[in-house]
């Protein structure tokens, strides 16, 4: 009983790591056809953002929540100015680009914070069921990640501003003969792209000791998400998550981490293999 | 045999017994030999992008399994030629089967980046985790995030006492990644290189004239990922030791870099992207006042964002942009020179 409930607890907390994860990437690939490689930077970015604020003596909570997203948000928003607006619609110049900017950002993160592991502790303590000890955080990850979710809907199902952002991720020149600027909007949606992937740093940061090449923990495991999710932003995503999540907790329980991990992967070759257009191009086509 | 292959295969082979000849007198063998390892693996990585417009993100696997297959056949076995051979046909075949899967799968651009990206993790994973003495193949330790140190490294064929190391090995590498390019110039200009050029310009063209898109883009792949794992071997036998980091994604972003840069659709900018480069990484790691990776990112985005063809396409449209201008000038002062005399 006890098991069980630890169990299903890993799992949720796995599915919700993933989503958190995937969650920028979803927004900048999934809408604007971006492949951004340094999205893994972005996240380790978010995770030091919140870290040096923390040691600045800000709330842990503030750390997280408000300021590494502002501040990778920002950051992305130089990045799209400088170097991704150039190549929209060049799908594999814009990948080398940002494979570029990622080894970039992990050079300058080494520069500045030198190549040893920081961390902070994790504010929510743990506590036991019956024989086994439940680490608090994940609850917070669960509870960020169902929340980060009901929010992406409501922003692009019910205001005007996610009508015309996805408006204009569909037909940009429509878009422009309405009176809109494409130009504004890409600039917007990459901002919020490269802020959620800083809530995602930010948040998992307490979990692992931070370094400038974490990002690249986290960049095949978003992308195969994703890209297996398929066009839906929101359902596939979520089936995505879900997915992988089971498949890697269920490896990580019966044999150990590691095959847990090459599950996933696995689990992603095959997946990909059996419908290229992902999840939601053969299920649950056309939801948001 | 046609006369222009002639005289290509005859310029190949002078240019490179010159820089055979001259360039251990400015760069030091030992360092030489890396960089020409690594202008073999960035060749691989230009064959099948270049001429066949298969983005692989994960070269670096090939490259890792080579290295692998060679430690773990010479520790097993004794002697250096089998596992040479060895190390080059089991990349190949990992491709052929890795390729039939993607290719057959109708696969491209992106999803084929992430496969490879992915199966590249995989291994890498899976040889960092063991460690555990439990991983065994034959006699040889897989070793985990330690690698495998101490195997036999190359030696003469049938005698396993006479190894081939500091200069002659030099030689050794510079003579084979000779060959492989020669080799890989006769597969272009064969009817097999034509079509997988014509396949990356057009695939549904190519396969409306009934070509096999699919098992030619397998073979070009394998042929790829058999060069891959020459260079792998190689390089195994010139560090003496293989590590995960082999397999690491950082390795797979360095070949593509190295094309990028050199340039694409060229047989030579590959080779020199990856010496180039490779050896500005030496230089630069010489110093601590600006951090490596930077300078390789930075590199990348400039070069996508103003150079995006690399340096020697764009080198060779200079050059030929000078000459025709030479030519249009010498042109001009004729025709204007005419019309005179005719008024006269």
């Amino acid at each position: 009983m006890d098991l069980s409930f630890v169990i299903l607890i890993e799992m949720l907390y796995a599915v919700s790591s993933l989503i958190l994860i995937s969650a920028g990437l979803a927004v900048v690939f999934g809408m604007m056809k971006v492949i951004n490689l340094a999205h893994g930077e972005f996240m380790m970015m978010g995770g030091y953002a919140t870290i040096t604020a923390v040691n600045l003596g800000v709330n842990i909570f503030v750390a997280m929540l408000v300021i590494a997203p502002l501040t990778v948000g920002l950051i992305g928003l130089i990045v799209e100015r400088l170097v991704i607006r150039h190549l929209y619609g060049r799908l594999v110049d814009t990948m080398l680009a940002t494979w570029g900017l990622s080894l970039f950002f992990i050079g300058l993160a080494t520069m500045i914070f030198g190549n040893t592991t920081t961390g902070i502790s994790t504010p929510i303590p743990g506590f036991t069921v019956g024989n086994y000890q439940i680490n608090g955080y994940n609850f917070f990850i669960i509870v960020v990640s169902v929340l980060l979710l009901i929010a992406m809907r409501v922003v692009l199902k019910s205001t005007r501003a996610g009508l015309i952002a996805r408006g204009a991720m569909q037909q940009a020149d429509m878009a422009a003969a309405l009176g809109y600027s494409p130009n504004r909007i890409y600039m917007a949606t990459f901002f919020c792209g490269s802020a959620l992937s800083g809530l995602a740093g930010a948040v998992l940061a307490p979990l692992v000791g931070l370094v400038p090449t974490s990002g690249g923990a986290y960049i095949a495991k978003a992308f195969i998400t994703v890209i297996a999710g398929g066009p839906s932003l929101i359902a596939g995503l979520f089936s995505g998550a879900g997915l992988f999540g089971v498949v890697s907790q269920v490896f990580t329980f019966t044999i150990s981490p590691v095959m847990g991990e090459v599950a996933l992967l696995v689990a992603a070759v095959i997946l990909l293999r059996l419908l290229p257009q992902g999840i939601t191009g053969k299920f649950f086509k056309g939801k948001l | 045999m046609s006369a222009s292959l002639q005289k290509d295969l005859a310029c190949t082979v002078v240019i490179a017994a010159l820089l055979i000849w001259l360039m251990p007198m400015l760069i030091s063998p030992y360092t030489l030999t890396v960089l020409i390892i690594y202008g073999m693996l960035g060749l691989s990585l230009g064959l099948i992008w270049g001429f066949g417009g298969i983005l692989c993100f994960g070269q670096a696997a090939y490259f890792g399994l080579g290295a692998y297959t060679y430690a773990i056949a010479a520790i097993n076995l004794g002697e250096s030629t089998l596992p040479m051979l060895l190390a080059v046909l089991v990349p190949a075949g990992f491709a052929a089967l890795l390729g039939g899967l993607m290719f057959y799968g109708r696969l491209t651009d992106v999803y084929l980046g992430v496969i490879t990206l992915v199966v590249t993790l995989i291994l890498f994973k899976f040889i960092n985790s063991t460690a555990g003495p439990q991983y065994v193949i034959g006699t040889a330790r897989l070793g985990g995030f330690n690698g495998i140190p101490g195997f036999q490294t190359l030696n003469i064929p049938g005698q396993p006492e006479a190894y081939i190391w500091g200069d002659a090995y030099f030689y050794v590498c510079a003579v084979l990644l000779a060959l492989v390019f020669v080799l890989v110039t006769l597969l272009l200009r064969s009817s097999f290189g034509r079509i997988a050029v014509g396949i990356r310009e057009n695939e549904t063209r190519m396969s409306l004239m009934g070509y096999d898109v699919r098992a030619r883009k397998t073979i070009l792949f394998a042929i790829g990922a058999a060069i891959a794992g020459l260079a792998g071997a190689l390089f195994a036998n010139w560090g003496e030791i293989v590590t995960p980091s082999l397999f690491s994604l950082g390795q797979s972003a360095e070949i593509i870099i190295w094309c990028i840069v050199g340039g694409l659709g060229t047989r030579l900018g590959p080779i020199l992207g990856a010496a180039g480069l490779a050896y500005l990484k030496f230089l630069l790691g010489q110093q601590s006042l600006v951090d490596n990776t930077l300078i390789t990112g930075l590199i990348l985005v400039l070069f996508v964002l103003f150079l995006p063809r690399g340096l020697v396409p764009a080198i060779a449209d200079l050059w030929q942009a000078q000459k025709a201008a030479r030519r249009g000038a010498r042109g001009r002062g004729r025709r204007r020179q005419a019309p005179q005399r005719g008024a006269a």
